[in-house]
């Protein structure tokens, strides 16, 4: 597309207007020149391509004067679309109600990353405001020539641009451009995915201007799913569409050798896919669909039991070769001469289990191939890739795959919903038809992809005056990325593994994030390998604030360790060492709200069956920061701990819209308790045994907390950071200190589960 | 082999040919298309198939099809329109409940048949009916804000 140079005089020979209709906007005749400059106009009747560099793919102004938001990013269940339109509605001077977000289409929006990492505002909200900008910029020229009004005499109100010192001297954003498409180049940086940033000419608002961004604004999609007329993922049907199935083996690893498809003769239309270690069936009827999966007589390959007895495998996190080593975060000074000369030394070694995603439903995808066009519904949370995915595994082009995002039941990174737009493919393939794919409970919680298992080793040096001097933090872990985290590649997938192509593990961990100043530090981490180098029911890839919770919950409970040893209190223990002043205002905010009474831990004289504590955590994630306050109750004699109050204080910097924010933080606390209280992957040497709810619990309503107080602390100064994950990872930490504080006893390893507390207090 | 039956849904009749062992679930999704009914487990344990069966909550993903008989079946969108909200779902918007919502069945359907017995519950109360039935995304702050809220509105 040609680059606009000199637009400002472009705009004023040539403007568009109306539904599609040219014209001259200076009262000239339509000349030769006019025509030849057509082409690079503001506004066009076609759309441009979809392409990263072209603001068409992310803002159109409809012939009402309505705008339309195109985002590659999508909603997880936080109401992301109500701060991207406010965003929107903000740069562009239109009412909020003006816009409306269209997520991840992959027909109708770039690869902006799906929902990852809590970027959905901190990068594919910036990417929209840069956008939103300069589409602003662009139609207040387009006013300038068509109005004779210098830009920067316009003003513009809720889509109307108007002189502002003779306010009749009007046009709106319908009349310059709507129907059309903006033909405006923006500066690409030729990043797709979370990176992909192309800004154009215009500035953004200073906030200072800002009217609609910072306001609380409910979502509207709320009234439509309790009114049961929104369609989810699992309730898309197509004309000629069967259900599949799936069918995994009983010992994981193991693969079909033998297939009776005379088993299921008697179910209608039931037909049997066997591909490799790939097996699924498909019937017309949903019902005939799951009665052949279970019917269906199968002899499977006989294989070694691939897993460790569950009581062993810290052990064998222990003893298990390092596949890949990294020190991150901000080194200082020199740990191990440190240690040498230290008065006094603090250790202790953490566990965190497998977790599963267990979403509210097991995925569902919808697959329809036409030739060699590919129409696929999907709950992904990233869309885009599953395109790159499925154009990959049924080997068409790009272009030719369509895949929309719709509801899912849930997502909290990379768990089963990717697996099931591939596994659906096969089958869609197979038998020619379009095909509707929803896997079973136990194939859901079974064989999503697992947050990893993880061990963590703390140490502290003390001077003789009880001053830390110097502090080293070490995960030993399975991959955040055996599969990554996205079904872009056959081998992540659990259909690109059946069918057998080569396998490739990624490896990657973290570590903690917080602004500890000691004069010597060094955090690091080490991967394994994974426990089955093939369609593994304990593959893991990102969970929830990935590997988050886990090294926090370690990290967090140590400094609470350290505090105790050094008889402070725990928050005046971080306050002497965190050095970062949003971090220490974060942390003071957090027990001023709270009420804190300070003192060290654990609180003396408690008696009874029943007793109390608090406890703090904090930590940071890309830029946003959290401090958490949990009062627990526990039942000494049954090991049973009511999680009850929170207080979190939470600065992501500029807040684009409160209530919204409150829900997300919401929802991590919970997630969070009952990450920490309940959840852990079972699984027998043979395979995962944590299949439904009954053996994977989660948190009860009936263990709610009491209150959950906010302190929400804004910064409109600064870019917003994310929000959808940073406050569950100090939740586990903060239970942890809270028991220490009620109880005098260290819980090192996750879940909390009632008889564990009950083992370790007795 | 399949057999007929005829289901009150929402106050209409419909014909189903299905096999008696069949769930109520896929003979209400599938072939009544009324697909606010979800599949969550298959197993009763998570709710998200809840429908009421002449006024009780019940789990349609483990009902044979041939066990409801005459019995008056509502779902959902039985409960309430957006002209004549049942209070629970107004509660529900007005609190901001869902994330994902892919359990709200669970939760409204079986408030709703809580409520309809019993007026003005305690928290615990409230707890106590609700147990089992699950939310993943961790709304459960809300939930209990919107069912005591709906309490309130049912007077």
């Amino acid at each position: 597309m040609t680059k606009h140079d000199n637009p400002t005089n472009l705009s004023r020979r040539a403007v568009l207007m109306g539904a599609g209709a040219l014209v001259i906007s200076v009262g000239a005749p339509v000349g030769f020149e006019m025509l030849a400059g057509m082409d690079q106009a503001f506004a066009q009747g076609a759309k441009p391509p979809l392409t990263p560099e072209q603001l068409s793919s992310y803002i159109a102004v409809n012939a009402d004067g309505s705008v339309s938001a195109f985002f590659g990013k999508m909603d997880m269940g936080h109401g992301l679309f109500v701060a991207i339109g406010q965003i929107v509605a903000e740069e562009l001077d239109v009412p909020f109600t003006a816009v409306k977000v269209y997520m991840g289409d992959t027909a109708t929006s770039v690869n902006q990353g799906g929902a990852s990492g809590s970027t959905g505002i901190q990068l594919g909200g910036k990417q929209m405001r840069m956008a939103s900008a300069e589409a602003r910029r662009v139609l207040v020229e387009m006013a300038a020539a068509k109005l004779g009004t210098p830009s920067d005499q316009l003003i513009v109100v809720n889509g109307v641009v108007s002189a502002a010192f003779n306010r009749d001297k009007k046009t709106t954003y319908a009349e310059l451009i709507g129907g059309q498409y903006f033909n405006v180049q923006l500066d690409w940086n030729k990043q797709m995915g979370n990176a992909l940033y192309a800004p154009g000419k215009a500035k953004p608002k200073p906030f200072k201007d800002h009217k609609v961004v910072g306001k609380p604004i409910k979502r509207e999609d709320v009234a439509p799913k309790v009114f049961a007329q929104e369609d989810f993922v699992v309730d898309i049907m197509v004309p000629g569409m069967v259900h599949g199935r799936v069918i995994r083996p009983a010992v994981a690893g193991s693969v079909p050798v033998k297939v009776d498809a005379s088993s299921i003769k008697d179910i209608p239309g039931a037909q049997v896919v066997h591909q490799n270690g790939f097996l699924g069936v498909v019937a017309p009827k949903e019902w005939d669909a799951i009665q052949a999966m279970q019917k269906l007589k199968v002899e499977w390959s006989k294989v070694e039991p691939p897993f460790p007895n569950q009581s062993a495998l810290y052990d064998h996190i222990r003893k298990a070769p390092v596949r890949k080593a990294a020190v991150e975060g901000k080194t200082a000074g020199n740990v191990d001469e440190a240690f040498k000369t230290a008065a006094k030394v603090i250790e202790a070694e953490y566990e965190w289990p497998f977790q599963s995603h267990a979403a509210m439903g097991p995925a569902c995808a919808v697959v329809a191939i036409n030739g060699d066009k590919v129409d696929c519904w999907s709950g992904t949370q990233k869309s885009h890739f599953v395109q790159i995915g499925l154009a990959a595994q049924l080997g068409v082009p790009l272009a030719n795959v369509h895949t929309r995002w719709i509801n899912g039941p849930g997502s909290y990174g990379r768990n089963d919903a990717d697996d099931c737009a591939a596994d659906c493919a096969v089958l869609a393939k197979a038998v020619g038809k379009p095909v509707r794919l929803q896997y079973m409970r136990d194939q859901g919680t079974g064989w999503d992809p697992k947050g990893p298992a993880s061990i963590h080793t703390a140490r502290a040096a003390l001077d003789a005056q009880g001053n830390v001097i110097a502090y080293e933090f070490k995960s030993k872990a399975f991959s955040r990325v055996d599969v990554d985290t996205n079904g872009s590649k056959l081998f992540d997938t659990l259909a690109g593994q059946t069918l057998g192509v080569d396998l490739k593990s990624g490896d990657g961990f973290g570590v903690p994030a917080e602004s500890y100043e000691f004069a010597n530090k060094r955090t690091s981490w080490e991967t394994i390998p994974p426990l089955l180098d093939r369609a593994s029911p304990l593959r893991t890839s990102h969970l929830r604030d990935p590997v988050g919770p886990q090294i926090h919950f370690a990290s967090e409970s140590f400094m609470d360790e350290v505090a105790a040893a050094t008889d402070m209190d725990p928050i005046d223990f971080r306050l002497k060492y965190v050095k970062d002043p949003r971090d220490v205002a974060l942390i003071k905010a957090a027990a001023e709200k709270f009420g804190w009474d300070k003192r060290p831990s654990p609180k003396k004289g408690q008696t009874g069956s029943k007793v109390t504590g608090r406890g703090l955590a904090y930590s940071q994630r890309n830029g946003t920061r959290v401090a958490i306050i949990a009062e627990v109750e526990i039942d000494r004699s049954t090991g049973k701990i009511f999680a009850k109050r929170f207080t979190v204080a939470h600065d992501c910097g500029q807040i684009i819209n409160p209530d919204g924010l409150e829900k997300a933080i919401e929802g991590n606390i919970v997630q969070g308790i009952s990450r920490t209280l309940w959840e852990e992957v079972k699984f027998d040497n043979k395979n995962v045994t944590s299949v439904d709810w009954e053996t994977y619990p989660i948190l009860d309503i009936t263990e709610t907390p009491e209150k959950i107080d906010f302190v929400l602390i804004n910064h409109p100064e600064l870019d917003p950071t994310g929000a959808g994950e940073p406050s569950i990872r100090p939740v586990a930490a903060a239970i942890a200190n809270a028991i220490f504080d009620a109880t005098g006893v260290r819980i090192r390893r996750v879940p909390f589960s009632p008889d564990r507390v009950k083992q370790a207090l007795s | 082999m399949t057999q007929k039956f005829t289901l009150n849904v929402n106050g209409k009749t419909h014909t189903v040919d299905a096999d008696p062992d069949m769930p109520l679930l896929y003979a209400l999704r599938n072939d009544i298309g009324l697909k606010n009914p979800r599949f969550g487990c298959g197993l009763a344990q998570c709710g998200a198939c809840t429908v009421h069966v002449d006024g009780q909550a019940i789990r349609s993903c483990i009902t044979p099809v041939s066990s409801v008989g005459n019995a008056k079946v509502v779902t959902l969108e039985g409960l309430g329109t957006p002209e004549k909200p049942h209070p629970i779902q107004t509660a529900y918007v007005e609190e901001q409940v869902p994330q994902c919502g892919y359990c709200i069945n669970g939760w409204i359907m079986t408030a709703a048949a809580f409520l309809a017995t019993k007026k003005k519950p305690t928290d615990a109360e409230i707890k106590g009916a609700l147990e089992g039935v699950k939310c993943r995304c961790g709304t459960h702050v809300s939930i209990m804000k919107a069912v005591k809220r709906a309490s309130e509105m049912m007077g």
